[in-house]
């Protein structure tokens, strides 16, 4: 709290903004009362000269007890304390108060003074000079004090009393002294006001401040903390809102560009990590295998080469040294795969790769009774596909359907076919990300042969979880609850707990929370799964349109597969032949086909047959 | 040692390789001594004069390259075929810069053995007639063009001005495999790779001889002429009898394997 951006700004604007204040208060509060006490010294200076001139006729006259009840009058208002008029004598001939009439007033004394400071006193004197304000007490209110000499004047020394004479200058002087109660009370009570609203206007400042801070810089400054903390903990995807155009809306932007390199450089580096340490593997196992193979190779062509005039010891050594020779050249694809290297595609028509893959394993068809139908499609068109990787998939799924078939014989038919699909329930998914970039696929609950993706939703607080079918558009989606519309429902990784809804966008066709998932390389794929809608949308794959494929279907008349296990058919080391497999054939044709951006599925009916249905793609242009 | 017979060196760690070699060879009349390792195999070539050494690239006390400077060091003119690995071709071909006359990837049928080291005899031999009769202007010779470029004594290319690659056999391989029967091409777009083979050709004898590639790329346009005459080679074979044109993939990094033809 203490340390944050706003609070220091506010914090030190309210202290200038006090300084200021305090500044200008105390000096409009000088200037006031300034202008307040030269106002009053004004009016007690002309009160002062009313009362005087108003005892002049009296005093002409000599008629002492007017001027008298003058006097007494005057001093009976409120304000005043004391009114007298001493002589020059400093004796007081005339006071509000008669016990002091008669008194004589020290020369010395504060109120004289200003006159009597020299020995010859002064006969004119301003304002200021005459007023003086002063306490009786500390504790009690203030007086002024106003002397106002009485000076000599023709009809003073002209007067029948003959009082004065002619020379005198000063005759005597009017002492008027009034409390200035009334007068602080004003000054302060404007100063209450002053200070209070002073207090009011900072803390309105302040209150404005802090408004318009949050608005501009508290807010922008927190989503810029929270995608740093997000990024930090590895969400590489995460972006910041726009935050407007200012310094801090650049930033963001700048953020936003920064976190998306930095998330394509490290799938580019996990990527290539995978395949590093997979290529390690692979040229190590490829290494140890060259050398048993090149004992077997050399060998079976050694005794291929003698055995010309032995039919069919050399028929049957052909196959070997065939065989072995197709070995070396997987043992060349592990290397070409450890050195990162594509398939070697070349145009082929599948229908010679198939039909090679028929002739290695003619001898075993023939010899389990098992007819072979072929249904090829008249001209189709040639693919771009390694065709020795290729035909390692015909011969394994071969070699899998004459095991389903088994010894009492049935029947293989391979169809082929020319077809124009929509990726709509064709495109496997093959790899799904959080947007943590933990992986979301899940190789133990397959749908139909393949890994699915596996979520974890939350309805009303009851966690579950939920299997996406990885066939884009097909959703063959497993829950363990069902999911009806209008709940609410939290969607999230099951690695993370990270919320997996994409907040700007819903359901296009029910309205409701749609999840966003990350397919590393090809952009990003939103869907529905509520049970009736089950919309789902991959813009990388619907940009591409529909594509041409080449079907090749693989039907036998075999024993089935159980649906408990169909679906971990495609895992490595999976095998229903017990010592005979090694559960790496399908994992393998797995492999192939993801190489030449292909799919296969799987139909199967316990004690009727199995269908394998491939599809690869045909290049366009 | 007996005049009339071959005398093949082979060393490798893996006994079951010397095995075969002895067996294969050894029907093909060599006399075969083997070597586990690089220092025993050195020991035995500098005793004894043999006629071929066929040489694992990866040894357990040294690799071929170490084995190829040891023999140049005291100037032994044993002729070396390395056996290398699929992983390692690569270094094969950077084997022939160190010396060696011709390599054999690994794992290998008895016949790709025999025809290598038919090649390996017949190139000891014809390097042998040449030295020994300079002079003679009998023995016709068809120079390589200078601008051409070789990857041992086997295949050359010629980079030309659009970029694309001329591909062929070097006459010294043709005169070395005898009499052409058959060439064995690639089809079109195949993708070839500096150092595999890129072609076969069937020789007089029935041995079957791999064109090594002198660059890697991908085939654009092959010999139409070659399918009807495949002789051709044999009487222009820097010219007429090319065999593909490529587009390289790796030019720059690769052409540094090749040497400049100057024969």
């Amino acid at each position: 709290m203490f340390n944050k951006i706003s609070f220091k700004l506010i914090l030190a604007i309210a202290v200038v903004a006090t300084l200021v204040f305090t500044g200008f208060a105390i000096l409009t509060f000088r200037t006031q009362s300034n202008l307040v006490m030269n106002q009053v010294k004004n009016f007690v200076n002309t009160q002062s000269e009313t009362i005087k001139n108003s005892t002049k006729v009296a005093m002409l006259s000599n008629n002492r007890e007017v001027t008298h009840e003058i006097i007494r009058t005057v001093g009976k208002q409120a304000c005043v304390k004391q009114v007298r008029i001493l002589n020059k004598e400093g004796k007081v001939m005339y006071a509000a108060d008669s016990s002091q009439i008669g008194m004589i007033l020290d020369k010395k004394a504060e109120a004289c003074y200003s006159c009597h400071e020299s020995d010859q006193p002064l006969e004119k004197l301003s304002i200021s000079k005459r007023v003086r304000i002063y306490r009786l007490h500390p504790d009690s209110t203030r007086i002024m004090g106003v002397i106002n000499p009485i000076y000599n004047e023709p009809s003073c020394w002209q007067a029948d009393c003959h009082a004065h004479p002619k020379s005198q200058k000063v005759l005597g002087v009017l002492d008027l002294t009034v409390c200035l109660r009334y007068v602080d009370q004003e000054i302060s009570t404007v100063t209450r006001e002053m200070i209070v609203l002073a207090i009011l206007a900072i803390l309105l400042l302040a209150i404005i401040l802090w408004l318009l801070i949050k608005k501009f810089v508290d807010r922008p400054v927190q989503k810029l903390l929270t995608a740093t903390r997000e990024v930090a903990s590895g969400n590489l995807i995460y972006t910041i809102p726009d935050l407007g155009n200012d310094e801090l809306g650049i930033l963001a932007r700048s953020f936003n560009k920064m976190t998306r390199k930095l998330a394509e450089a490290r799938q580019q580096l996990f990527q290539s990590d995978k395949m590093a340490s997979l290529g390690r593997l692979a040229a190590g196992v490829a290494h140890e295998i060259n050398n048993p193979l090149t004992g077997i190779l050399t060998y079976a062509s050694f005794l291929l080469k003698r055995t010309k005039n032995q039919h069919e010891l050399h028929s049957d050594l052909e196959v070997i040294v065939r065989e072995t020779m197709r070995s070396r050249e997987i043992v060349k694809g592990l290397l070409d795969f450890a050195r990162q290297s594509i398939p070697k595609k070349v145009h082929s028509d599948i229908h010679e790769v198939i039909d090679r893959a028929l002739k290695v394993s003619e001898n075993q068809l023939a010899l389990n009774q098992i007819q072979i139908e072929r249904n090829y499609a008249p001209r189709l068109p040639t693919i771009y596909i390694d065709p020795n990787q290729m035909q390692q998939v015909f011969t394994n799924l071969l070699v899998n359907a004459q095991q389903a078939i088994g010894p009492n014989g049935g029947k293989i038919s391979i169809k082929t076919a020319h077809v124009r699909l929509s990726p709509y329930g064709k495109v496997q998914i093959k790899q799904a990300l959080c947007p943590k970039g933990h992986d979301l696929m899940d190789a133990q609950m397959r749908i139909d042969g393949l890994p699915s993706i596996k979520l974890k939703i939350k309805i009303n607080g009851k966690e579950s979880f939920v299997y996406l079918d990885p066939i884009y558009g097909r959703n063959h989606c497993r829950s363990e609850i069902p999911l009806k519309n209008n709940t609410p429902i939290e969607i999230l990784c099951p690695k993370c707990d990270i919320s997996l809804i994409d907040k700007d966008e819903e359901c296009p066709k029910c309205g409701m929370p749609i999840y966003l998932l990350e397919i590393p390389g090809k952009g990003q794929l939103r869907g529905c799964f509520t049970d009736d809608c089950q919309w789902q949308h991959w813009d990388y794959i619907e940009k591409q349109g529909p594509r041409d494929y080449i079907e090749i279907k693989i039907s036998d008349t075999g024993c089935g597969i159980p649906p408990e296990i169909v679906d971990k058919i495609f895992d490595p080391f999976f095998t229903t032949k017990g010592q005979q497999g090694t559960g790496l054939g399908l994992a393998v044709i797995w492999g192939i086909l993801e190489n030449h951006e292909g799919m296969i599925s799987v139909e199967s009916e316990l004690g009727k047959g199995t269908t394998f249905t491939i599809h690869l793609p045909v290049k366009r242009g | 040692m007996d005049k009339s017979k071959k005398y093949l060196l082979a060393i490798d760690d893996e006994p079951v390789i010397l095995e075969a070699i002895k067996r294969v060879a050894g029907s093909e009349g060599w006399e075969v001594a083997t070597a586990a390792d690089a220092t025993q195999g050195f020991n035995l070539a500098t005793k004894n004069a043999y006629d071929l050494c066929l040489c694992d690239i990866k040894l357990p006390d040294m690799d071929g390259f170490q084995f190829l400077e040891k023999l140049n060091e005291i100037h032994n003119p044993l002729p070396v075929i390395m056996i290398t690995g699929c992983a390692t071709v690569e270094n094969a071909v950077k084997s022939l810069d160190f010396g060696a006359i011709d390599y054999l990837p690994k794992p290998f049928t008895a016949d790709e053995l025999l025809s290598s080291l038919y090649r390996g005899f017949r190139y000891v031999e014809a390097t042998k007639k040449t030295q020994n009769a300079k002079s003679n202007t009998n023995s016709l010779i068809v120079p390589c063009p200078s601008q051409y470029k070789s990857l041992g004594y086997a295949s050359w290319c010629f980079v030309d001005r659009d970029g694309s690659v001329k591909i062929g056999v070097s006459f010294l391989f043709l005169k070395i495999i005898g009499a052409i029967i058959k060439i064995n091409l690639l089809p079109l777009e195949s993708e070839i790779k500096q150092g595999f083979s890129c072609a076969e050709i069937e020789a007089e004898n029935g041995l079957i001889h791999p064109v090594i590639t002198p660059l890697s790329g991908q085939i654009i346009r092959i010999n139409d002429q070659l399918t009807s005459d495949p002789l051709i080679v044999e009487k222009d074979p820097y010219f007429q009898g090319w065999l593909y044109i490529i587009v390289p993939q790796n030019l720059n990094y690769e052409i540094n394997h090749l040497m400049v033809c100057n024969q």
